[in-house]
């Protein structure tokens, strides 16, 4: 019977069923954060439980670190209990730590992959809801809350029940300074905050084809935006040649050997999905969120919906939206006046990424009153960034330019806007207060983002690009 | 983990769709590795923008401040996989959450801690939330897991589905890692068999060193 590629991963990483009926998935890979990781180290201590695969297990410092130059355990006073903790709990375990000075610390999200730890067709894990990020590469991600990190640690599995089978196709191609970014925004606009909720979705067609690994990762990674439990795209040629050298991935003979497998990691033809979904890319335009949650999206020249005309059970979320936004219905977003520009995070905040919002910050100056800020995913992406000489065309133009972390995407490290401040950010959640009590965040692309520091008003990238704004 | 068998308790009314885990338990400026999970839960929606306490949120008012159980809509716990979302309905004694829906992550957390997450059929959650309003924290319900069922004032019981798997869990109370462990053989027969047939997926070693 032909299989889906989830399936397929699924059965060869099954280990036995538990006695409650849940499948035990085996996890190859499992990378934790301080800010959820140092409470598992204690659990496990507690029950006198060891680590079983300390070597398959990763520490990161990503959540809590500070991003200004120079920075330290005390730079964030609030983060410094959390990383010595994680330090301390990882080294009494035996785990890597990619502590706050490492060469290459950064977010998780970022670190893995860059480093070859995430495969195709391997498990992974974080204690992170991000975690699908890594599904760009053809992994299957799962994230988890504290307990279950424990789970892992103690015995390298997670009791799991199987998820039901989604695939978006996304055909056409997409337009110029259109990105992954708007791509889901959009796919999240037409499935919902809680449209693949118990599902793992597949990402497929000629549009994600065309993407280059960061793009899928950036798509990937806001999966959970519509409630997915995972989500990846089959690996192809593209992810093959972006893993080969990387630091952990196999080598040589090992390589040969994990490449022919990898090639036929694919969903059969005639695979049965329990929901299919397409979307033709072809139009569509930059998009930005006005709401309160990542399905609350806009076309770029679009109008703020009204919500006496919206379904009446999204009715009370959307007058709620507008009042906390401070906007109207009817109003076009673009123009609309800005405090704050971020640029970073896990779901957009790698070297390509940069590169783009780079191209459209040359030569030009972040508008008067705007604080603009860039924070590169890895300290690996920051070296790489500054060999190219990023780190000048950000400053040169008014740019904060920090050191990596999660830094304003949750605002855990202290970097975050003033109450009623309009903030466009390249992250993944525009709920109320997340970047600052009253912040008034609307999520868009690297691109789009650029483009409205330097016009200090929501800007069409597009427009920008072209000389009209 | 606490065994769930029952619980009685007010029943909070908190009707609304896609609550997110940054409602339930915000990332404060100032974060302490252990913060006092009590006062966390809710915690914006607790205060005004002065600091003071805000009469108008639901757990703030006279008859709800003892809570029991939280009835709410759709998707409830969207967002991060933080569990202090979950840690903070216990430290307020909500062991029972009655949604329309839950977001997976969180569902998984409830469990985790033995709150017991409910989902009533349709008909039967339009019923139990006029009752749970009506009854305006008057007088608690209560539910029973090993029944599957919800008692209390304005009605009949009302019962419940949940997964086999989860309700034995939550009624024994179960130690999950305990419970795996069981198959600590399998787990290792399962790496010898990989390490020889995808080595690559067993060894993550750095390269360079």
């Amino acid at each position: 019977m032909p299989r889906t590629l989830l399936d397929k991963i699924w059965d060869q990483h099954l280990v036995a069923q538990r006695a409650d009926g849940r499948d035990i998935i085996y996890i190859d890979r499992h990378v934790l954060h301080e800010l959820h990781a140092p409470h598992a180290f204690e659990q496990l201590q507690k029950q006198e439980r060891p680590v079983r695969r300390p070597d398959l297990t990763f520490s990161m410092q990503d959540h809590t670190v500070a991003t200004r130059p120079g920075r330290d355990d005390t730079t964030n006073p609030s983060g410094a209990a959390f990383l010595k903790a994680m330090r301390e709990g990882s080294r009494r375990n035996g785990i890597r730590v990619f502590d706050i000075d490492d060469p290459e610390q950064g977010i998780s999200h970022v670190v893995a992959p860059e480093l070859g730890m995430v495969l195709p067709g391997a498990t992974h894990a974080v204690p992170d809801s991000h975690a699908s990020t890594v599904g760009g590469l053809g992994a299957l991600a799962f994230g988890c809350g504290t307990t279950e990190l424990a789970h892992i640690l103690a015995t390298q599995v997670m009791a799991l029940k199987r998820p039901r089978r989604m695939r978006i196709r996304l055909e056409g191609r997409l337009g110029t300074h259109v990105s992954a970014k708007d791509v889901a925004l959009r796919i999240i606009a037409e499935l919902g905050v809680a449209g693949a909720r118990g599902h793992v979705v597949e990402y497929a067609g000629a549009a994600v084809r065309a993407m280059p690994i960061e793009q899928r990762m950036t798509l990937c990674n806001l999966n959970i935006e519509m409630g997915g439990r995972s989500g990846f795209v089959a690996p192809d040629d593209a992810a093959f040649s972006w893993i080969a050298g990387r630091p952990f991935a196999p080598q040589g003979t090992l390589w040969e050997a994990a490449l022919v497998h990898w090639r036929t990691l694919a969903t059969d033809d005639g695979a049965a999905f329990d929901r299919e979904h397409v979307i033709d890319c072809t139009d569509l335009e930059p998009q930005i969120t006005w709401g309160t949650d990542p399905s609350q999206v806009l076309g770029i020249s679009g109008r703020v919906p009204d919500p006496a005309a919206v379904d009446p059970s999204r009715r009370a979320a959307a007058e709620s939206a507008l009042s906390y936004m401070g906007l109207q219905p009817g109003m076009v977003l673009a123009g609309l006046k800005v405090d704050r520009v971020f640029i970073g995070s896990c779901t957009n905040s790698r070297l390509p990424d940069l590169q783009v919002a780079a191209e459209v910050v040359r030569g030009r100056h972040v508008a008067d009153g705007v604080v603009a800020m860039v924070v590169p995913g890895s300290t690996s992406v920051k070296r790489a960034a500054e060999a190219v000489g990023l780190d000048r065309v950000f400053r040169d133009a008014g740019f904060f330019w920090g050191e990596s972390g999660c830094s304003m995407c949750a605002g855990g490290n202290g970097d975050r806007g003033e109450p009623g401040e309009r903030c466009v950010s390249t992250t993944n959640r525009n709920f109320e207060n997340r970047q600052g009590p009253k912040v008034r965040t609307h999520l868009v692309s690297p691109a789009t983002a650029a483009a409205t520091a330097i016009v200090g008003r929501i800007a069409d990238v597009r427009q920008v690009m072209s000389g009209y704004a | 983990m606490q065994p769930f068998t029952t619980h009685t308790g007010i029943a909070v009314p908190l009707i609304a769709d896609d609550i997110n885990t940054d409602q339930i338990a915000p990332v404060q400026a100032m974060r302490a590795l252990k913060p006092d999970y009590k006062t966390l839960l809710f915690m914006r929606a607790r205060a005004r923008d002065d600091g003071s306490e805000n009469p108008d949120f639901v757990l703030n008012k006279p008859q709800f401040r003892a809570p029991g159980i939280l009835v709410t809509g759709q998707n409830f716990g969207a967002g991060s996989s933080r569990e202090a979302a979950v840690w903070g309905m216990l430290a307020n004694n909500i062991r029972v959450i009655v949604a329309r829906s839950f977001a997976d992550i969180y569902r998984e957390n409830c469990l985790q801690n033995g709150l017991l997450p409910v989902v009533l059929a349709a008909q039967d959650a339009d019923a139990f939330e006029q009752r749970v309003i009506a009854v305006n924290g008057s007088a608690p319900f209560t539910v029973d897991l090993e029944k599957q069922s919800i008692s209390g004032p304005g009605g009949g019981d009302i019962s419940f589905d949940i997964p086999l798997a989860d309700r034995m869990r939550l009624l024994e109370g179960l130690d999950d890692i305990g419970l795996t462990l069981k198959h600590a053989d399998e787990i290792g027969a399962w790496e010898k068999r990989i390490a020889a047939a995808q080595p690559w997926l067993q060894r993550a070693r750095d390269n360079r060193v």
